[in-house]
């Protein structure tokens, strides 16, 4: 085929509309005016202008975490790209595909200190799985391909690709993706058969298994969900999912035991720390999953599958580790398990399963909700409650509000829950929010946060009036930093420093001065008015809830514990201080 | 599993000749808390542009197979082995010693010398730059004999290394 000869930024676009790209979330700058001026002249592709770079790039994490595919950036140079590293960082602790375009100085002027140069591919080096400078025109479409390949096979992560102006301006060839080779990067899918039938039969002669599964799963698509939901149903053990995996899983179902971890259910942290078979799915054992790692599951033998080998044994030793795609995997799980007739001894199981009934009648998650005062798990009750009959996504920001939300809202379905886990960014549920709504314009998006995150993105409620993207904000406000306030209460004698909201705006002119209805409640009485109100409204939202300021988020691994000495809540323990040094040192 | 004995590895790594691609790995080491003893990197193979990264480094065996694994999956990246691991292997440093002395003491580096196969690439009346090659126990050695003789400046390569026999990357 002969080669077609375009401008740089002709063959950036074609590129992205041959790799599928809808939309694109930017903000234009002097290096990337040539791509915004082709963004001008075409309308297959879509361009969303957020108001801060770090917004855009959570923006395509939350349109790539609710659809599968790859969420697409464009910023300037200098400080358009360092804007997105926090975003950048996010997506890569998470495992979210994610193609960021960075404008860069015309290549004659990089490394001399010119006007809004910064070394892109330098400081984005440790926070994105790959990056690119194009310094070649005859390498920017193969660039613009691969970089898709990277970030969405394998384990997804953010890739950047640095376009200096003059390759933009510049003459350059493009070929179609098919005319790309890869010739480095091709990760493992398939399992190894032997490891499978080794980890099944392992399974089998379990006595207390459990099935302890991660954000892998979702990555690996909807039919490594079903076929997780199928393999779970057919072994009868227990299953518990981390913070990233919610949804891999029916929340409604009996064998699921709730999220583990830190702020997990205390029947999901017992069956981990008492299983004698456990088997982590697409799940990093990441230290807000294991507590402290000396006495994490010490009776247990560990089956591992990621398609990340540098997850297996990183921070657990485990007896197999099988490197290959989640869903891959537990296809020939399936059929081993089947064909071998393999079934885990019934009276064991049962008994296990008495076992359980007994952690979970504690009903570590109770909560009164009194008269006087809205309880923050309520909020987020009575908003499953009230959009249980409609598509809903989720987003959160970071701090107890997100550890509520993902404690009582129950997900059924995979790409319906998006929270920033690994970095646990603030400011990143309403921009999430924005890409999700985006993708999904018939859904309904409620984005749960906090007074103190909600400040951190605060700018994106232009974006929402602009796009009339009919986003529901609700804030669940304690006037705290409240996950500060409650290690501060816990750990270091209730001396809150720097952490309460001393100036908070007043939301509802807030909302309006954007241009859309903002609503408050600060009476349980009212709450369910407000929730139906704020659903009835067609348009962006924001519900700021007065809930109780001095409501923790329970239960709790407290830092340096295990999973056995849970912090059960006011309910059946209280308020406590914690006796730990090491706890203090620990985050 | 719970080996908390740290042991050297010599890990050879086969990579594109990019540009930025020995900062990936240097900032992987750094970034992740590894040891690196000795880095050397060189092309090996001009037509594929492809060079090979030799890493001294030490650790448990969990964290050797860290960083192993952690080096695979970097995108330039086309192959890691571990010297160590996979059997005997050949280990070379080649080092540049000056030593500045006059008398007996310049007569004796010069015996030393002889004794190690050292030679002297460059000579004045009050110095010798000595080459020396070999593993980078025997240089560790020779320098410790030139430090009372009038050892001024040291430039070492790194170790270079490869498997015995037919065994190849």
């Amino acid at each position: 085929m002969a080669e077609r000869i375009l401008s740089g930024s002709e063959v950036v676009l074609q590129a992205l509309a041959d790799q599928g790209v809808e939309v694109v979330f930017g903000y234009p700058g002097g290096a990337v005016l040539p791509l915004y001026d082709e963004i001008f002249k075409q309308n297959r592709i879509r361009h969303v202008l957020v108001r801060h770079e770090q917004a855009a790039v959570h923006a395509a994490e939350g349109y790539a975490r609710s659809t599968g595919k790859v969420g697409v950036v464009l910023v300037t140079s200098g400080p358009g790209a360092t804007n997105a590293v926090t975003g950048l960082t996010d997506a890569l602790m998470d495992s979210i595909p994610v193609v960021c375009l960075t404008g860069q100085v015309p290549t004659h002027l990089i490394g001399n200190d010119a006007f809004q140069e910064a070394d892109t591919t330098g400081i984005t080096r440790p926070c994105t799985k790959h990056n690119y400078l194009v310094k070649n025109p005859d390498k920017l479409a193969r660039t613009m391909h691969e970089a898709f390949h990277v970030a969405s096979s394998g384990r997804p992560g953010p890739v950047v690709i640095d376009l200096p102006k003059d390759i933009l301006v510049g003459k350059a060839p493009y070929l179609e993706p098919a005319q790309v080779q890869h010739r480095t990067y091709n990760p493992v899918v398939k399992g190894d058969r032997a490891q499978i039938e080794e980890a099944m039969e392992m399974l089998a002669s379990a006595k207390k298994p459990i099935l302890y599964c991660g954000g892998g799963v979702i990555n690996s698509g909807t039919q490594a969900c079903k076929l997780l939901t199928e393999f779970t149903r057919m072994t009868g053990a227990p299953i518990t999912l981390t913070l990233m995996g919610l949804g891999a899983y029916p929340a409604s179902d009996n064998q699921y035991l709730g999220m583990v971890g830190m702020h997990g259910t205390y029947e999901s942290n017992m069956s981990m720390h008492d299983c004698d078979v456990m088997v982590a799915i697409g799940a990093r054992f990441d230290d807000r999953v294991t507590g402290n790692l000396d006495f994490f599951a010490p009776n247990s033998q560990k089956i591992q599958i990621d398609i990340d080998q540098s997850s297996i044994n990183k921070n657990v030793p485990v007896d197999i580790g099988i490197v290959g795609d989640v869903g891959h995997v537990l296809e020939d799980m399936i059929k081993i398990w089947k064909a071998k007739q393999y079934k885990i001894e019934a009276s064991a199981l049962d008994g296990w399963w008495k076992e359980i009934e007994g952690w979970r009648s504690k009903r570590c998650l109770s909560y009164k909700q009194p008269k006087d005062v809205i309880k923050p798990q309520h909020v987020i009750r009575s908003i499953h409650a009230a959009t249980r009959d409609r598509k809903t996504y989720i987003t959160t920001d970071v701090g107890q509000h997100q550890m509520w939300a993902a404690q009582h809202f129950g997900f059924e379905h995979p790409y319906e829950w998006m929270t920033s886990g690994g970095l646990g960014t603030m400011g990143y549920g309403m921009p999430a929010a924005l890409g999700v709504q985006v993708a999904h314009p018939d859904a309904t998006v409620v984005c749960f946060t906090g007074d103190a995150s909600i400040m951190m993105n605060i700018q994106e409620c232009a974006t929402m009036t602009q796009y009339r993207l009919p986003i529901k904000t609700v804030i669940l406000n304690n006037r705290y930093m409240g996950m500060v306030r409650q290690w501060q209460q816990l750990l270091h004698g209730s001396r809150y420093s720097e952490s309460y909201s001393e100036t908070l705006p007043d939301f509802v002119k807030l909302s309006e001065a954007f241009g859309f209805t903002g609503l408050t409640c600060n009476n349980p009485a009212d709450l369910d008015d407000a929730i139906k109100q704020m659903l009835e409204i067609d348009g962006p939202v924001i519900l700021d809830v007065a809930v109780d300021d001095k409501e923790n988020c329970y239960p709790m691994i407290p830092s340096g514990k295990p999973h056995n000495e849970m912090l059960l809540g006011q309910e059946t323990k209280g308020d406590e201080a914690i006796d730990s040094d090491e706890g203090m040192v620990l985050v | 599993m719970k080996e908390t004995e740290i042991s050297k590895h010599t890990i050879s790594v086969l990579v594109d000749n990019e540009s930025g691609v020995l900062a990936r790995v240097i900032g992987l080491f750094s970034g992740r808390g590894y040891n690196i003893e000795s880095l050397t990197v060189a092309e090996v193979d001009a037509r594929a542009h492809q060079s090979r990264i030799t890493v001294v480094t030490s650790g448990t065996p969990m964290v050797i197979e860290q960083i192993k694994a952690q080096l695979s999956r970097l995108v330039p990246i086309h192959k890691v082995s571990d010297l160590t691991l996979a059997g005997p292997s050949v280990e070379r440093e080649l080092a540049l010693v000056k030593v500045i002395a006059a008398g007996e003491k310049r007569v004796e580096s010069l015996r030393i010398a002889d004794i190690f196969k050292a030679r002297a690439v460059d000579a004045t009346n009050d110095s010798f730059v000595y080459e020396i090659i070999g593993s980078p126990e025997k240089i560790d050695a020779f320098i410790k004999l030139m430090e009372p003789l009038g050892l001024s400046e040291i430039s070492r390569t790194g170790v270079a290394a490869i498997s015995r026999g037919t065994l190849t990357m």
